[in-house]
């Protein structure tokens, strides 16, 4: 073994992993603008942005077709999985970390669910936008608070944490079923079941822009604090002697990854697997060091993210929910993770 | 620089934990605190690096009231090596030490190359530079607590409290690691460990403070304080103590048994 090159040093190959995957992802995003029902040469899509910028000349009807195609159409559903991936990602990272728990993420703390109903609570009592919104969050923080709550009534250890997150979970899915019940069934009712089986179909230019913000800072937060989160893993009373602000770090991280996961929802509905998995992931390649790990996984989010959708929308005539895609996709490769990453795990 | 306790008072759901404990450690010394089980020896450490706040008394590092440091400059001062653990990630043995550049650095900034060449320094001078590459939950236990010595001494602290540093390490690597502090303190470190081994105190230590029921009983050179009279007034154990031909103590064998 060379005794200077662990995957985990930011030095030699180690340190070109970051730009490389932040190119991976502008890549898949420039592709997925030309996969599609009417799939589009690449140079044809790199024709119409440098038209747009008027470096080079189209037909203007072909301009609006492709303007149509790429950005009403097409644009949204990229940012959107790239916003959603990312955030579903860094903040399932980040809930690892946090907890000292690899076995936690957006969706098994409960926070998916707890934002759902939320969400769908919104939509049937008020049809608010902010509302929704802000009931996503504000469920999402409730059903992260019983998860932990009923762990460190319990004892706190790793598997009662994965414990409390199902049964806050299982509150807050039937806490939405008795919303859905009371949902109107013919306006309401579908539009809560389609939107929850994960699409980023209804995603408009005009909510990725509302919602890009927070998300955009939360996921800044989340990365910034990786070494924090180093520390934070060794232990409280060790982080606090290494100058850490342990409360503020530990609520800071908690309120950020809510805050993005339960926005992922409004925004794309229930996304399973990918804040568990792409972190496991992220970590073969990066090594467990927050800093780098973090943004690692927003990147590969990004990335797995566009690739699912891709398979949502060119694998069959009509669109699979990408809910449906992500969890399809995500239990074999989680089982791979698992087989390679076991030895590591401890508890 | 040195750590000064006066007259501590630390009570836990209104029941006295500590007392009127008054204690110094001074750079170049090791010093053992010996205690039975709940004699409040963790309550005691924690209270000196400041996780808890006491209910009377003052902690003060280099004359300075502890809460008047921010906790950054008292941890570029005074390190606090934990009992041996593991950590839910299989950190690199480099990463456990390098995160003792976390005070020098700040939160915010990646390590500089100053930072590297310290973690370099320390994984050195700890002997375990060719460990730096393998998972910190992979090594021994021996091997465990010398990086996270190393991790104190890359914090640049010339103070260091350890809870515990021999337990759960074989006779072999706990011989070694006292041997370590040993020149650790000769170099100039202060070292604080508690301990449950008199033996550890009799041999390794140049004072040793005995805590029981929450006050500190003696505080003085090993011979002096280490004791079988005290043993037995600690542990509640009689013991005979064994001399070597110059009159020191040099072990102490269980009253009663025979040494057959």
């Amino acid at each position: 073994m060379n005794p200077h090159g662990s995957a985990a040093d930011a030095s030699g190959p180690g340190r070109a992993l970051l730009p490389g995957l932040g190119l991976l992802l502008a890549g898949a995003m420039f592709l997925s603008l030309a996969l599609g029902r009417y799939p589009l040469p690449p140079q044809e899509v790199a024709g119409f942005f440098f038209a747009q910028l008027g470096w080079h000349d189209l037909a203007p009807e072909r301009q609006a077709l492709l303007h149509n195609l790429i950005v009403d159409i097409r644009l949204p559903r990229v940012l959107a999985a790239v916003l959603v991936g990312a955030a579903l990602s860094i903040s399932g990272a980040a809930y690892q970390a946090v907890f000292r728990n690899p076995l936690v993420s957006p969706g098994l703390l409960g926070v998916l669910a707890g934002a759902a109903s939320g969400a769908a609570l919104g939509l049937v009592f008020s049809g608010n936008w902010w509302i929704m919104q802000l009931a996503a969050f504000l469920m999402g923080g409730l059903a992260v608070l019983i998860g932990v709550g009923i762990a460190a009534l319990f004892g706190g250890s790793v598997v009662m944490l994965v414990l409390g997150g199902i049964i806050s979970g299982a509150l807050f899915t039937a806490i939405l079923s008795l919303v859905k019940y009371v949902a109107d069934p013919y306006n309401q009712l579908p539009a809560i079941v389609y939107w929850l089986m994960g699409s980023l179909a209804s995603a408009d230019l005009k909510d990725i822009g509302r919602l890009a913000i927070p998300m955009l800072c939360g996921t800044l937060v989340l990365a910034s604090l990786g070494r924090a989160l180093d520390a934070l893993s060794m232990g409280d009373d060790e982080a606090r002697t290494l100058g850490v602000p342990v409360a503020f770090v530990r609520y800071g991280v908690i309120g950020a990854a809510t805050l993005i996961s339960a926005l992922t929802v409004s925004l794309a509905g229930m996304i399973g697997w990918v804040g568990l998995l792409v972190p496991h992931v992220a970590r073969l390649l990066t090594g467990p060091g927050n800093a780098r790990l973090l943004p690692a996984s927003a990147c590969l989010g990004g990335i797995f993210l566009l690739l699912a959708d891709g398979i949502a929308r060119n694998l069959g005539t009509t669109e699979i929910p990408i809910g449906i895609v992500t969890e399809l996709l995500g239990i074999p490769a989680f089982l791979l993770v698992l087989h390679r990453a076991r030895r590591g795990w401890v508890g | 620089m040195s750590l000064c306790a006066d007259q501590l008072a630390f009570s836990w759901r209104r029941r006295p934990v500590l007392d009127g404990i008054s204690l110094c450690l001074q750079p170049g010394e090791v010093v053992a605190l010996l205690g039975a089980n709940g004699a409040g020896k963790s309550t005691l450490l924690r209270l000196l690096l400041g996780l808890l706040q006491p209910d009377a008394g003052t902690v003060s590092l280099a004359g300075r009231p502890l809460g008047s440091w921010c906790q950054r400059d008292i941890a570029r001062q005074l390190a606090y090596v934990p009992q041996v653990h593991v950590t839910p990630f299989p950190y690199s043995v480099r990463e456990v030490v390098l995160l003792g550049r976390l005070p020098a650095s700040g939160l915010f900034r990646s390590p500089s190359r100053d930072d590297h060449a310290c973690t370099e320094q320390a994984l050195a001078h700890l002997g375990i530079a060719h460990l730096a590459a393998r998972p910190y939950s992979e090594i021994s236990g021996g091997e465990r607590q010398l990086a996270l010595i190393a991790r104190a001494l890359a914090q640049g602290a010339r103070l260091l409290v350890m809870d515990e540093p021999a337990t759960g390490l074989d006779y072999g690597h706990q011989l070694r690691l006292l041997e370590r502090l040993g020149a650790l303190a000769a170099e100039g470190y202060g070292v604080l460990m508690t301990t449950h081994h008199p033996d550890h105190a009799l041999h390794a230590a140049h004072r040793v403070l005995l805590l029981r029921q929450g006050r500190i009983e003696a505080d003085g050179p090993p011979h002096r304080v280490v004791t079988s009279d005290n043993i037995h007034r600690l542990y509640g154990v009689a013991v005979a103590a064994v001399q070597a031909a110059d009159g020191a103590t040099i072990a102490f064998r269980p009253a009663g048994w025979s040494a057959a």
